[in-house]
C-alpha cells in the first residue's frame, strides 16, 4: 500500500470545555477522492483547519505530504489548495484578476500567471466571465471560480469545504463532474466534506462519517453499510395492484422473508390508479426473483420490482437513530 | 555542531521539493528574476484598491480643500501683515521665516494648515484602517489569501505598510501643493533650512497619521462589524481632540497645591500635568510640529524661570535644536505607534481564521 498522503493520528482540538475533534486517526491515500461527512458542527471544519496549519490542535500530529502541518503550515499550503466553504473574492475584481493574485502569492510570475489563469478559466467554464467582476457572479459561478482559484497553484491535494453548498442541482452534478475528471487526469487527491450524501457517493472512493469530533466509520459505501448495520438483510421494494392486501399475505408466507411492510408510496404514482400498493420485503436470503414469481403466480399485476441497495442516506439514517438513542440513554 | 549539521540536511531535503511544489515557476522565467515575495504582491494590491476606492476620492477631496482654504486664509493674513510692517517687514522676512508663516498664519477666517492638519490626519488614518481585516473576514476573502502559502503576519503587515505608503504620499503631496501654491501666490521662495523644516514636519505627520492607522487597523482585528470599528476609532479621535486636554484641566484643578506659594509643588504639580497632557498623540504631534515650524518656539517647556527668560536669546532655533526639541515627542509618537501595532499582531495572531466568522 501506498503511503499516504493526509495522516492524522490522535488529532484532537479543544475550544474551552468543548471538544470540537477527539483523537481522530484517519489516513488518506493518494489520488482517492475521500468524503469527509458528517452533520453541521461535527468539527469537518476545525479537521480541515488543522490540517492546513491554519489552527492548532491541542494534541496529536497532522502530517500532510509527509510534513507536519502544524510546524511548517507554509510548506503545507504551498501543496494544498484549499476551498474554503462560502468562498470570497474580491468583488470589485474581475475574475482573472482575482486568480491571477492568488497565482502570485504562490510566486508564480506574472506571465505565467496570466496564462495558468486564462486555462483554468476555461477549464471550469467561466472563460466568457473572465473580465467580469465578480460582485456580479452567481453562486454556481463563485464556486466554480473557487475551484479555478485553488488549482491555480497547481496542488498535490486539494481540500474543499461543502463545495457544493447552495447551488442548484445541475450545478452540483456539473461541479462534482468537473472535480472527478481534474482527479482522475492530474491525479489529484482530494478532501471533500459534506452534509449532502448523495453528492458525495457520487463521486467518492471512501467516505469517512464524522459525528462529534469523532469519525465513527471510514471506508466504501458497501463496507461503511457493513460497519454499522453490522448483520447483513436484502431488501426488496415490489410495486402490485393490490386492493385486498393478499399479494402481501402470500408474500409473507414465503421462505425466508423476515417481514413485509406497506412502504410509503411515491405519492405522484398513486394520485389516481388508487390500488396500488408499494411492499417493501426484508429477507435473510436474496428472494428477488422467487418475489417475482410469487406476484405472478398469485395472479396480481406486477408493476415494479427493484432491489434496495443501502445508500449513504440509510447509513447516515441508521447511525443517527442509534446515535439519538445512545444520547437519550446517557441523558 | 551536529544540530547544525542535521539543519542543513534539513534545508537541503527541503529546497529541491520547494521547486517541484511550483512547478516550472523558477525554471521557466529568467534566471536572477525571482517573482515578487507575496508580501510585497499584497501591498501593491491593497494600495491600488485603495487609491481607486470612493472613501479616498472623498477624503481626499475634504483635505484638498482644507489645504486651498488655509493658504487662503494665510495668504490674506501675510498681505495684511506686509502692508502693516511696511517696508522693515520686507527687510527682515528672510530671519522671519516668512514661508513658514504659509503653514501657521492664519487671518482669523479659516483654521491655518497646521490646525486643519492636526485635525484631519487621523480621520485619514481611521477611514483607511478601519474596515482592513474585518472586511475581509466577512468578505470571506481572508481565509482564502491565509490558506495560501502567506505568513500570517505578512498580511497584516501588508495592510499597514500600504496604507502608510499611502499616506505618505497624501501627506506629502498635500504638503508641497501647499508649498507650491505659496511660491506662486507670495513669490517668495523658501530657504533651505525652510524647506527641510516643512518636509521634516511632513515627516512628523506621517507618522502620526500611522499611529491613526494602526489604531484602527487594531479596531479592525478586533471588531467583526465595519462599523464598529469605525466608530471605536472617531471615539478616540474625539476623545483626544476634545476631552482629553479637559479632562487633564480637570485634574489639574484637583490636584492643585493647597499653597500656591510653595513653587517646588506647583511645579511637580505641573510636571505631571504636562506628563498627562504628552500621553495624547494630538498633543505630542502639536508640540512637534509647531516647533518644527515655528523656529520661534525655543522650548517646550511651561515653566521657564526668570532668569532663563532674561538670558535667552530672542532669535529662532536652528533648525537642528528644533530637531533636537521635538525629538522625544517623535520618539512617543513612533513608540504608540509600535505600541498598537504590537496589540494588532497579537489579536490577529491568535484569531483563529474560519470562512466568514
Amino acid at each position: 500500500m501506498e503511503p499516504a498522503v493526509i495522516e492524522l493520528s490522535k488529532l484532537t482540538k479543544r475550544y474551552g470545555e468543548f471538544t470540537a475533534v477527539n483523537a481522530l486517526d484517519l489516513a488518506i491515500r493518494p489520488g482517492e477522492i475521500y468524503g469527509l461527512l458528517g452533520p453541521n458542527g461535527a468539527g469537518k471544519t476545525t479537521t480541515i483547519l488543522m490540517m492546513l496549519g491554519l489552527t492548532e490542535p491541542t494534541s496529536g500530529t497532522v502530517r500532510v505530504c509527509g510534513i507536519d502541518a502544524t510546524r511548517s503550515p507554509l510548506l503545507v499550503k504551498r501543496r494544498v489548495g484549499y476551498m474554503p466553504d462560502d468562498i470570497g473574492f474580491y468583488e470589485d475584481r474581475t475574475a482573472l484578476d482575482n486568480l491571477i493574485y492568488t497565482a502570485q502569492l504562490n510566486r508564480i510570475p506574472l506571465p505565467e500567471a496570466r496564462a495558468r489563469a486564462e486555462l483554468l478559466l476555461n477549464q471550469v467554464g467561466l472563460a466568457h466571465a473572465a473580465g467580469k467582476r465578480v460582485g456580479a457572479f452567481s453562486r454556481g459561478m463563485r464556486q466554480r471560480l473557487g475551484l479555478a482559484d485553488v488549482l491555480i497553484k497547481r496542488p498535490e491535494i486539494i481540500i474543499l469545504d461543502e463545495p457544493t453548498l447552495g447551488i442548484d442541482p445541475e450545478g452540483v452534478r456539473e461541479l462534482l463532474l468537473l472535480i472527478r475528471e481534474l482527479s482522475q487526469s492530474e491525479g489529484l487527491t482530494v478532501l471533500l466534506s459534506s452534509h449532502h450524501l448523495h453528492q458525495v457517493q457520487q463521486i467518492c472512493d471512501r467516505v469517512g462519517l464524522f459525528v462529534g469530533g469523532k469519525l465513527i466509520a471510514s471506508g466504501d459505501i458497501a463496507s461503511l453499510s457493513r460497519q454499522l448495520d453490522g448483520d447483513t438483510t436484502f431488501e426488496v421494494e415490489v410495486d402490485v395492484r393490490d386492493p385486498d392486501g393478499s399479494v402481501s399475505e402470500r408474500l409473507g408466507r414465503l421462505d425466508g422473508v423476515l417481514s413485509v411492510e406497506a412502504a410509503a408510496s411515491d405519492a405522484l404514482a398513486v394520485s389516481g390508479t388508487g390500488s396500488i400498493a408499494t411492499y417493501r420485503v426484508t429477507s435473510a436470503v436474496e428472494l428477488t426473483s422467487a418475489l417475482a414469481l410469487a406476484v405472478v403466480e398469485h395472479g396480481a399485476p406486477l408493476l415494479g420490482l427493484r432491489p434496495v441497495r443501502a445508500g449513504l442516506d440509510d447509513i447516515y439514517h441508521s447511525y443517527f437513530e442509534g446515535g439519538a438513542a445512545h444520547e437519550r440513554l446517557d441523558g | 555542531m551536529s544540530a547544525w549539521m542535521a539543519k542543513l540536511r534539513e534545508r537541503a531535503a527541503i529546497s529541491p521539493f520547494r521547486s517541484a511544489a511550483a512547478p516550472g515557476s523558477e525554471r521557466d522565467s529568467a534566471p536572477g528574476r525571482r517573482p515578487p515575495s507575496p508580501f510585497w504582491i499584497m501591498v501593491q494590491k491593497e494600495f491600488g484598491d485603495h487609491i481607486r476606492s470612493w472613501r479616498f476620492m472623498i477624503l481626499l477631496g475634504i483635505v484638498t480643500l482644507a489645504c486651498i482654504g488655509s493658504i487662503y486664509a494665510s495668504v490674506t493674513a501675510l498681505k495684511n501683515g506686509a502692508g502693516a510692517s511696511g517696508a522693515s517687514g520686507q527687510a527682515d522676512a528672510a530671519s522671519s521665516f516668512l514661508f513658514l508663516k504659509m503653514f501657521t498664519e492664519s487671518d482669523g477666517s479659516l483654521p491655518n494648515f497646521l490646525t486643519f492638519l492636526s485635525f484631519l490626519a487621523p480621520l485619514i488614518g481611521i477611514a483607511i484602517g478601519f474596515d482592513a481585516v474585518n472586511s475581509e473576514r466577512n468578505k470571506g476573502t481572508l481565509s482564502r489569501v491565509i490558506s495560501q502559502p502567506v505568513h500570517r503576519d505578512d498580511f497584516l503587515n501588508a495592510k499597514f505598510v500600504a496604507g502608510l505608503l499611502l499616506i505618505a504620499v497624501v501627506v506629502f503631496s498635500l504638503g508641497f501643493l501647499v508649498m507650491g501654491m505659496g511660491l506662486l501666490t507670495i513669490g517668495y521662495p523658501p530657504s533651505p533650512e525652510e524647506f527641510w523644516r516643512v518636509v521634516v514636519a511632513l515627516i512628523v505627520t506621517t507618522v502620526y497619521v500611522g499611529l491613526w492607522l494602526n489604531l484602527s487597523l487594531l479596531f479592525s482585528v478586533r471588531f467583526r462589524q465595519a462599523a464598529t470599528s469605525a466608530l471605536s476609532g472617531i471615539a478616540i479621535w474625539i476623545f483626544f481632540l476634545v476631552f482629553y486636554g479637559m479632562i487633564v484641566n480637570l485634574v489639574g484643578n484637583v490636584t492643585a497645591p493647597s499653597d500656591p506659594s510653595d513653587a517646588l509643588a506647583v511645579m511637580h504639580q505641573q510636571d505631571w500635568l504636562m506628563l498627562l497632557q504628552r500621553l495624547s498623540p494630538a498633543y505630542l504631534f502639536q508640540e512637534a510640529a509647531s516647533t518644527l515650524l515655528l523656529p520661534d518656539v525655543r522650548t517646550l517647556n511651561p515653566f521657564v524661570t526668570q532668569d532663563q527668560a532674561y538670558l535667552a536669546l530672542n532669535a529662532p532655533l536652528p533648525f537642528g535644536q528644533s530637531l533636537l526639541l521635538v525629538w522625544p515627542q517623535v520618539v512617543a509618537i513612533v513608540a504608540e505607534t509600535a505600541l498598537s501595532f504590537a496589540a494588532s499582531y497579537v489579536a490577529f495572531m491568535r484569531q483563529e481564521i474560519r470562512s466568514r466568522s
